[in-house]
């Protein structure tokens, strides 16, 4: 199994959490990490998804996905054209005599201190979860009280979007048209027209890709224009 | 266009712009306001059911008959989940289908007020989708969405939630020009590309089959699927879904494939080289153990649903598209490759083996010893009398195996039953729903003895709404498919498969106690009588008890979770193919 990390832009209404998580879940797949939020359009919400699966099994996830009405476009990203974050509050013991080595962790990993008491120290961290993962594996013998991690939010390097988009209307259908007749087909005119006019390679709702992708897999994003140079911090 | 309504004219007026003419649902507390307009509308003629679930598949049924959306309705709690079964059912079989429920209040959602359910999120998994509408400005342009996702694309069920308040409230009326649907676009144009694909390995293939799924039914592609068999005579199997999609009576046809296919249909995909699977989902029940389902062959998969392409079985050339306008290209490209290849492929050896097949075993049945009736004699008369032109439906088990056999198959719509979710009880009322849309038509609904008790109180409905359709109840006094397995692979230990119903209750006289016909079978000699009688009532349901053998057994037989080559004609009987065992 690899790890897999799918941007999904969807619809902004209510209920749309629980149809994804839902989904995910009784189609037999679990989720590593999941987060959601606004984006730069207020009627669409951009949720990072983060699992682990094979190939085909990913192509059946992203699929099902794509089916649900309010999932607008799904894309995965690839790590290494990807800028990954997730943020960390870890609650560690800190007296008079560890602190300073505490402290000392804090500025290895550019991490900041938010809250001090008399026997603990607060630290917001953020990173890639491996970067998280060293800063615990360091703190922990000074003793973690309390942690709390936010699912990993990420997004493509580079200039472009992958919510560029426009949120067409569709026309409204004559009564009781059988299905897909020739007058509903708003557009695309074959199903190649999306992810070819897509800068990013959209998966929904085309499906008849005959390169090397199957129908509706989850197209990587492309790399950035020029390596990114001097962006990724430490 | 802009009035001002009350919510709950507004939500009738929308379903009047949809152009609904049929409702079937029952009224209570949260659904109370939309049923006041109702009243009034001379374009809906609303059915009162009596359970909801009765709605339901009655809406299933007048879809399914016509290709139309089918709309029922109930209130919140109850009333709402009794429509989970049909919704579940209509998500199975991809049937159009708007469920509207009553909500309590939206004040009162989450408080576990009186007959409050979360039905948005119970029908989450079943549905094509679902809406829960609290603003009354919402109504028309909700439901406008619901029509539009529920027939086109992939066809399916979508429930319409609509709180009480919101139908009490008043607005300004608007059928919307279009819809809000970004996540929603179904491809319904093939890629060409694909198609050409399709279209070399086709006249490459030595062995090809067409393997048809009820997509092309839904797709309305008959015409184009005979066009396409025709043009290079290839072999054509019908899933349960699809029969008549081709005629059975077509000599390209090789019968129904699956768990209880002819020996014929099951052959042609397990020796086939090449399957072009359009609008089919390589179900469980089709394609047995799935590791050794037709082993030699390419897969060429058409499928408006992208997610069914490579889910149980690898696709070599996957083809998004509705089954119309694939089949259509897929013609095309023939015809062009044909020409530029300069040779017509020659599949009449391949044809020639499956029709000795065909010939050596066909789909037959022994007469009980004993002299009693046998069911499949019951239901072949059923269909010589009244034709390919009737409408069949059918429940659950044995007797919709025969059914799908045994009845004659020639046109498409004209076969209904529950397919994907094995709903028994479908039958009654999914034939009420055929017989309101298609008044014209002789409706049959086979049902078993098991079956009919499950659903049989809309014959209530049928009576006083005058809507009468036949039933044959096939009347083995078992849970007969249940039966036949504790036969087969429980030594013979009948747990709870014992329904008695040879004397309790009594089917004619129910039958008359619900406002129709009750008659009674139970001898070969009597069965072309009783039909004939049967036929001739127009004006009330009919209800036939045929009184049947209890042991009679479905066959062909491929045990679950076996290799389709391990198919039996009867108990220990594998066909022999080609000389050696299939």
């Amino acid at each position: 199994m690899s790890k897999h990390t799918l941007s999904i832009l969807v619809e902004n209404k209510h209920g749309v959490l629980a149809r994804v998580a839902a989904l995910i879940s009784r189609r037999g797949f679990n989720i590593d990490s999941l987060a959601v939020g606004p984006t730069e359009h207020p009627e669409v919400s951009r949720m990072t998804i983060a699992v682990s699966v094979d190939e085909q099994p990913l192509e059946q996830i992203t699929k099902q996905l794509n089916k649900l009405v309010n999932v607008i476009k799904i894309v995965e990203l690839e790590p290494t054209a990807t800028v990954q974050r997730e943020l960390l509050l870890v609650k560690v013991k800190a007296d008079t005599l560890s602190r300073g080595q505490v402290l000392e962790t804090v500025q290895l990993f550019r991490a900041k201190v938010v809250d001090v008491a008399p026997d603990a120290i607060t630290i917001e961290a953020t990173g890639n979860p491996e970067k998280l993962e060293a800063m615990l594996r360091v703190l922990e013998p000074f003793g973690v009280r309390e942690l709390v991690q936010s699912g990993m939010v990420a997004i493509g390097r580079g200039s472009r979007s992958i919510s560029d988009r426009t949120l067409r209307p569709v026309p409204v259908p004559p009564p009781h048209v059988a299905s897909g007749a020739p007058a509903l087909q708003a557009r695309p005119a074959t199903s190649q027209a999306g992810s070819a006019s897509s800068p990013t390679g959209t998966t929904s709702p085309s499906g008849n890709s005959p390169a090397a992708h199957h129908p509706n897999h989850p197209v990587p994003a492309p790399p950035p224009g020029r390596p990114a140079a001097g962006v990724r911090p430490a | 266009m802009s009035e001002q309504l009350t919510g709950a004219q507004a939500l009738i007026r929308a379903l009047e712009h949809a152009g609904v003419d049929t409702v079937f649902g029952i009224p209570g507390g949260a659904i109370l306001p939309a049923y006041d307009p109702m009243l009034d509308s001379t374009q809906i003629r609303h059915i009162l059911v009596r359970h909801e679930q009765g709605a339901g598949h009655a809406a299933q049924g007048y879809a399914s008959a016509t290709g139309k959306t089918g709309v029922c309705m109930a209130t919140s709690g109850p009333g709402a989940t009794n429509l989970v079964t049909p919704i579940a059912d209509a998500y199975m079989d991809s049937v159009p289908m708007v469920a509207i429920t009553g909500q309590v209040a939206s004040a009162s959602i989450g408080t576990d007020a009186f007959q409050e359910a979360d039905i948005r999120g119970i029908t989450m998994p079943i549905t094509k989708h679902n809406f829960l509408v609290n603003d009354p400005n919402e109504i028309a342009s909700t439901i406008a969405e619901a029509f539009h996702i529920a027939s086109t694309g992939r066809p399916g069920p979508v429930l319409v939630d609509v709180t009480k308040d919101a139908m009490q409230a008043t607005v300004d009326f608007h059928w919307p020009t279009e819809l809000s649907l970004p996540g929603y676009r179904p491809v319904t144009r093939p890629h060409p590309k694909q198609v050409r694909e399709a279209a070399r390995l086709i006249a490459a293939a030595e062995k090809p089959v067409l393997y048809v799924g009820g997509g092309v039914i839904r797709a309305k592609a008959s015409a184009e699927l005979k066009q396409l068999a025709e043009l290079l005579g290839i072999p054509v199997v019908t899933t349960l879904m699809a029969r008549g999609a081709l005629p059975d009576t077509h000599e390209l046809h090789f019968g129904m494939p699956g768990m209880h296919g002819s020996v014929s249909a099951v052959g042609a995909l397990q020796r086939s080289d090449l399957l072009i699977c359009l609008g089919a989902r390589f179900d469980d029940r089709v394609t047995g153990k799935l590791s050794s389902f037709a082993p030699e062959a390419k897969v060429i998969h058409a499928d408006i649903d992208p997610a069914e392409i490579g889910k149980n079985r690898a696709a070599d050339v996957p083809i998004v598209g509705d089954c119309k306008e694939v089949i259509s290209d897929l013609i095309q490209a023939l015809q062009t490759e044909i020409a530029s290849n300069g040779r017509t492929p020659d599949y009449s050896a391949w044809r020639g083996l499956l029709d000795s097949v065909k010939a050596k075993y066909p789909v037959g049945y022994d007469e009980p010893e004993d002299g009693s009736l046998s069911p499949q004699y019951v239901i072949q008369r059923i269909g010589q009398i009244a034709g390919p032109d009737a409408i069949y439906t059918s429940g659950v088990g044995q007797h919709q195996m025969w059914a799908a056999h045994y009845l004659p198959f020639e046109k498409p719509l004209h076969w209904l039953n529950s397919g994907g979710l094995g709903t028994m009880g479908y039958s009654v009322p999914a034939a009420m729903g055929a017989k309101v849309a298609r008044p014209d038509k002789t409706v049959w609904a086979i049902d078993g003895d098991g079956c009919f008790q499950m659903t049989n109180q809309e014959l209530v409905t049928c009576a006083l709404e005058g809507i009468p359709i036949k039933v044959a109840v096939i009347n083995n006094q078992s849970l007969g498919m249940v039966r036949q397995w504790q036969t087969l692979f429980y030594d013979k230990r009948y747990s709870n498969t014992d329904l008695h119903s040879a004397r309790i209750p009594d089917f004619a006289k129910l039958a008359e106690a619900m406002g129709g016909v009750g008659l009674r079978c139970s001898d070969k000699e009597s069965v072309d009588a009783t039909i004939d009688k049967a036929m001739s009532v127009t004006d009330q349901p009919v209800v036939v008890d045929f009184v049947v053998h209890r042991d009679a057994m479905v066959w062909p037989m491929v045990a679950a979770g076996t290799s389709n080559d391990d198919i039996q004609i009867a108990r220990d009987m594998a066909p022999k193919w080609d000389g050696e065992e299939l």
